[in-house]
């Protein structure tokens, strides 16, 4: 029973170890800032959600401890990353950050006065 | 088995911090550098919680929820600095 528990442990910490890596091959290698933002936000959520799960099932079933901390922080993690990183990148677009050469259409141009209020320090 | 299994996620998220810190040094613009620092939070999370099994404690589980709640709040007030130009509006008119 505890083989079982530890190989399960086991797979659910390697496949979260694994996701985060894709998310960080993906910020490095994507070309636009949407784009990274899109892969780091999915990734990293559900790799980081999936280690968390892995430590809940440790403490719950070698250590017996019902550690409603950690399940706090699952339903914290999917519940925040992809609000801030909305936030982010809304910002982004309003701040003037071009899209990518190669998009085909961006339906949001024109529909949002930009604010930005010095030309000069644009954070270009 | 099981610990050598805990020190190799360990040393895959240590490679994508790695990553996220390429990519925080050469990012053209700011949004860039605030999508990686946060994904470097987000990746903290996850080495707190297998630090914890590695040496078998619980007491660093509040830990977890700290780092989350630091890099929501960091990211949104990057943002609305980033948008508004102030994080703090004391201009009620609006």
């Amino acid at each position: 029973m505890i083989v079982a528990a530890k190989i399960l442990i086991a797979y659910l910490i390697i496949q979260g170890a694994l996701l985060c890596l894709i998310a960080a091959v993906g910020t490095l290698r994507l070309p636009d800032v949407y784009t990274r933002m899109h892969a780091s936000s999915k990734g990293a959520t559900l790799g980081v959600a999936s280690v968390l799960l892995g430590v809940f099932f440790y403490y719950w079933f070698i250590n017996g401890v019902f550690s409603g901390k950690v399940l706090l922080g699952i339903v914290f993690i999917f519940l925040t990353v992809p609000v801030g990183s909305h936030l982010l990148g809304r910002a982004a677009y309003s701040v003037g950050v071009k899209l990518d050469k190669r998009s085909v259409q961006d339906d949001y141009k024109g529909h949002r006065n930009f604010v930005i209020k010095h030309k000069d320090d644009s954070y270009l | 088995m099981f610990e050598l299994i805990i020190y190799t996620a360990l040393g895959i998220l240590a490679l994508s911090t790695f990553l996220y810190v390429i990519r925080v040094i050469k990012g053209p613009t700011v949004p860039d550098r605030v999508v990686a620092l946060d994904s470097i939070g987000i990746n903290l999370i996850a080495i707190t919680g297998l630090l914890c099994i590695l040496l078998n404690t619980s007491v660093f589980l509040d830990i977890i929820l700290l780092f989350g709640i630091l890099a929501f709040i960091g990211t949104v007030a990057f943002s609305k600095f980033l948008e508004k130009g102030e994080i703090i509006e004391n201009d009620r008119r609006r």
